[in-house]
């Protein structure tokens, strides 16, 4: 149901609020110092550039800021409550009657001019809160005015993306392995002297230190030789938590991958079968799934 | 000084530090979590810090006094804000003169940094004192 803020729109948004301070040398030179602005007109403290006008009534370190006060906090707390929790300053109009001078003390009065409908912006759904501010110094002289517009808003729920999955360095000793999961096909390194089968892959043989090498396409179907489910550290990339598992491949080579299935209860030698995950369109990984009896197998021939 | 109609401010580069940002901050008396503290302004959906609306009014006036001089006095500032000013990045400030009123230059602005328009505006500078402005407009009426 749309809230109704009618009751606000003219309101006083709460007690005349005085400056903490009077206008003073010290803010002055803090002000230009940090703004770059080397005007003369500021330079001897003597007068205040016009564009601090709100800065002299700001409750200061600690202090509950003005819009949190009175009727206008009691508005901003009604559109908390319906879930419009952001807050957004969207324009304002400032007026300098005249420039402010040391000793100045300035009074800011405000009225809640308008509170918008519900409305639909870039931001999110909201409504516009507009307030108008009349500065007065001594003996109610108007100094100064200002029209301040917020949009408090329902922030769109966070759609965080995931960071992207690194990729495995690719090199003349494993290329013919990550070409292969392009083509769906998991390719186990054979030596073409002994006829050893060798995982990860790598230059020379281990068993007889051949340098000649083919491969076979392994058939997809293993079982659990080890598993862990990684908590912590987080890794988005890898998705939290992840499944890493070792598979003895039924070729007889041991592979290290993921379980997809994040909720799957691992049990060591449970059947497992190989599926191939499309990260990117040069990037397929194997991984595995848990494999159920009776589930037909996908069939992976061997290379001649 | 003269302003006509049409003239273009000369444009300012303002190089976006966290420490201006928090400077600024500061000096207007604004102590809201979300221009000093990174990770508070993060927990609230910003990249980072980013600068309050009274330091961009702040900005976009000293842009116009800068060009009009220290005789120039400020009337009126109205800006729309954008995209946000965030640290690492550099706003650049250019300016035209859209209007002159009874010695009042209405000059247009713009503040753009590399995700787009961070301000866009209106500032009203008197930029001769309305004394003499009445005096040096009578001649041009009778030519
Ligand atoms: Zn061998």
């Amino acid at each position: 149901m749309p809230l109704d803020l009618t009751s606000y729109v003219g309101a006083s948004a709460g007690p005349p609020f005085p400056a903490p301070v009077a206008v003073n040398e010290a803010m002055i030179r803090h002000w230009c110092e940090a703004m770059g602005d080397g005007n003369l007109r500021y330079a001897g403290g003597t007068e205040a550039p016009p564009t601090m006008l709100l800065a002299w009534t700001m409750p200061g370190f600690g202090k509950t800021p003005a819009p949190r006060l009175g009727t206008q906090g009691e508005l901003m707390a009604k559109l908390d409550a319906a879930g419009f929790t952001s807050v957004v300053a969207t324009d304002t109009e400032e007026e300098y009657v005249r420039y402010l001078r040391p000793g100045d003390h300035v009074t800011a009065t405000t009225i809640i001019e308008n509170v918008s409908d519900e409305k639909k912006t870039g931001l999110g759904v909201g409504h516009f809160v507009t307030t108008a501010t009349t500065f007065t110094a001594a003996e109610g002289e108007v100094v100064g005015r200002a029209t301040f517009r917020i949009l408090k808003f329902e922030p769109p729920p966070k759609t965080d993306p995931a960071p992207p999955r690194p990729r495995p360095p690719v090199n003349r000793d494993n290329q013919f392995f990550w070409d292969g999961t392009l083509e769906n096909e998991l390719r186990i390194q054979r030596c073409t002297s002994c006829q050893a089968l060798r995982h990860p892959p790598g230059p020379m043989c281990p068993r007889c230190r051949s340098l000649s090498w083919d491969y076979i396409v392994a058939s997809g179907r293993g079982t659990v030789y080890s598993h862990v489910r990684h908590h912590y550290p987080p890794m988005p990339q890898f998705g939290s938590p992840h499944n890493v598992v070792l598979v003895d491949l039924e070729e007889g080579v041991r592979f290290v991958s993921n379980l997809l299935d994040e909720s799957a209860e691992i049990v060591i030698g449970m059947p497992v079968q190989l599926v191939f995950t499309k990260v990117a369109d040069d990037y397929v990984l194997p991984q595995f799934q848990a494999r159920r009896p009776g589930e037909a197998e996908r069939q992976f021939g061997v290379a001649e | 000084m003269t302003a006509r109609v049409g003239d273009k401010l000369p444009p300012v580069e303002v190089p976006l530090t966290r420490t201006l940002i928090v400077a600024t901050a500061l000096a207007s008396r604004d102590y809201q979590d979300v221009h000093h503290d990174p990770d508070a302004a993060r927990e609230r959906g910003g990249k980072d810090v980013f600068m309050n609306i009274m330091t961009t009014n702040g900005l976009v006036g000293r842009f116009v006094t800068d060009w009009a001089g220290p005789e120039a006095t400020l009337k009126r500032v109205k800006i729309r804000l954008g995209v946000p000013n965030y640290p690492g990045d550099t706003m650049t400030l250019t300016g035209t003169v859209s209007a002159i009123e009874g010695g009042v230059a209405t000059v247009d602005v713009r503040g753009a940094n590399s995700m787009g328009d961070h301000v866009t505006g209106t500032v009203e500078v008197e930029v001769v004192p309305a004394r003499e402005a009445e005096a040096e407009t009578e001649p041009t009426r009778k030519c």
